[in-house]
């Protein structure tokens, strides 16, 4: 019905309860109704790749689903990457080699690469950049982006 | 950049995402399956269905199953599952050089292959495959369950055979014969964009001739086809770079390409020729 639904997200396992209107983009209800707002929304029509979150461990692009689509579901967000004060590998890395300079495009890429090579670890060089490709970065830092990843890409699989 | 209000439905089983699109197909209503080209046109306002029957509950349609000499693909089969060993032999060999092309890895995780053969935007790659290989459309109705072989399925730029109250559950793709090679190349602007044209190929080596040849191409049109003046270029013939150019100045030749503000029909007529070519060398 166009009238509200009662969903649960499960968002970095914690869970939240919220009423939403079926035409509510996940990306919307996860940053205005659950309140993790460092999903950024760039473009809102699956062209930029801000937005990538995982859904059940696959990268998505949350403006692309709708939230009632995810009820029950598992979501990850830029918000559970890191254990408390320290961070994941793919953070570390971006930072090392200087991978982002606004910062608006980061949690997309972030989201999308941890997401990729949890699934497989054993990306090569081509496959890295042809999966970059997915996503937008204004400030085209695509270089160091590509190296934050290969070398985090090192680290995830040692300590895997 | 918000979409429109609609009516959510979330049927349980074919029989009742059936019995919702006989009632509201002729009201607006519309099937959300990966949403990867539906969501888009919705933000856009483009498209506001009064009702979207969202048919990803359902267990069924995530079924990829090989029965006999078919492959069948269920509604909700994501283009993912095409990147990985879930089809075997030749016909998944096939589609895991397609799948390649398709949008980016996000995209590829939500969309499926069902809901981009029945979107039929003349770039689609399924759409191409569904059309080279003969593939069929199995629609399903509360008048029953029909199948539409590709050739009839398809009918201009996005438009479909397809009926207001029918849901497309399947489609079937042959499995191909153990030795059958394919090639597979398309031409974009950007990794991942909309192919400004494609070329799919296979055929079978007997004798050393190349026998049951296929040649598809898509993005060039305003749908996918075969096109059969340069498969017939190409049977009873050895493979060799004489061949495939002439196949490929065939197909130029039988192409009545689109025209858009980046492409007039010449330079997509070029991309025929070029891409034909490539991708009987990708096959040989």
């Amino acid at each position: 019905m166009t009238s509200k639904r009662e969903i649960t997200l499960h968002i970095n396992e914690r869970e939240f309860r919220v009423v939403v209107e079926p035409r509510r983009t996940l990306c919307d209800v996860i940053r205005d109704d659950c309140g993790q707002t460092g999903t950024h929304i760039g473009c809102e029509h699956g062209v930029c790749g801000a937005c990538t979150v995982l859904v059940d461990g696959d990268p998505v692009r949350s403006c692309l689903m709708f939230a009632v689509q995810a009820d029950g579901r598992h979501i990850r967000t830029i918000e559970g990457l890191a254990d408390g004060e320290k961070l994941h590998p793919m953070q570390e890395e971006f930072a090392r080699h200087h991978a982002l300079q606004c910062g608006f495009c980061t949690p997309g890429f972030l989201m999308l690469a941890v997401g990729a090579l949890e699934k497989n670890p054993d990306m090569n060089d081509e496959e890295i950049v042809d999966l970059l490709s997915s996503n937008l970065c204004r400030c085209t830092g695509y270089e160091n982006i590509i190296k934050a990843v290969r070398a985090a890409a090192v680290v995830m699989k040692a300590r895997a | 950049m918000k979409p429109a209000p609609f009516t959510y439905h979330t049927p349980a089983s074919a029989e009742e995402a059936v019995e919702l699109i006989a009632r509201f197909g002729p009201e607006d209503g519309r099937i959300l399956a990966g949403g990867q080209s539906l969501v888009p046109t919705m933000a856009f306002r483009m498209a506001r269905p009064a009702h979207l029957i969202d048919i990803n509950g359902i267990s069924e349609f995530a079924a990829l199953a090989v029965t006999g000499e078919t492959l069948s693909i269920g509604a909700c089969v994501r283009h993912a599952a095409f990147d990985s060993d879930a089809v075997p032999g030749a016909t998944g060999a096939l589609l895991r050089k397609v799948v390649q092309n398709i949008a980016h890895y996000p995209i590829r995780t939500r969309g499926t292959f069902c809901g981009s053969v029945v979107n039929a935007d003349p770039a689609s790659e399924w759409c191409c495959v569904m059309a080279t290989l003969d593939g069929q459309v199995v629609a399903r109705s509360q008048r029953g369950t029909r199948r539409i072989a590709a050739a009839d399925f398809y009918q201009g730029i996005m438009t479909t055979d397809l009926q207001e109250d029918e849901l497309v559950v399947a489609c079937e793709l042959p499995i191909l014969p153990p030795n059958t090679r394919s090639g597979f190349v398309e031409f974009s602007r950007r990794k991942g964009d909309f192919a400004v044209a494609m070329a799919l190929v296979t055929y079978r080596l007997s004798d050393g001739e190349m026998i049951e040849p296929r040649v598809g191409i898509g993005g060039a049109e305003s749908h996918a086809r075969r096109i059969t003046e340069a498969e017939d270029t190409l049977r009873g013939r050895a493979p060799g770079p004489e061949v495939f150019a002439q196949a490929a100045e065939a197909a130029a030749a039988a192409c009545d390409p689109i025209e858009d503000i980046n492409n007039t029909a010449d330079y997509r007529r070029g991309l025929v020729r070029t891409l034909v070519q490539r991708s009987l060398e990708n096959a040989a």
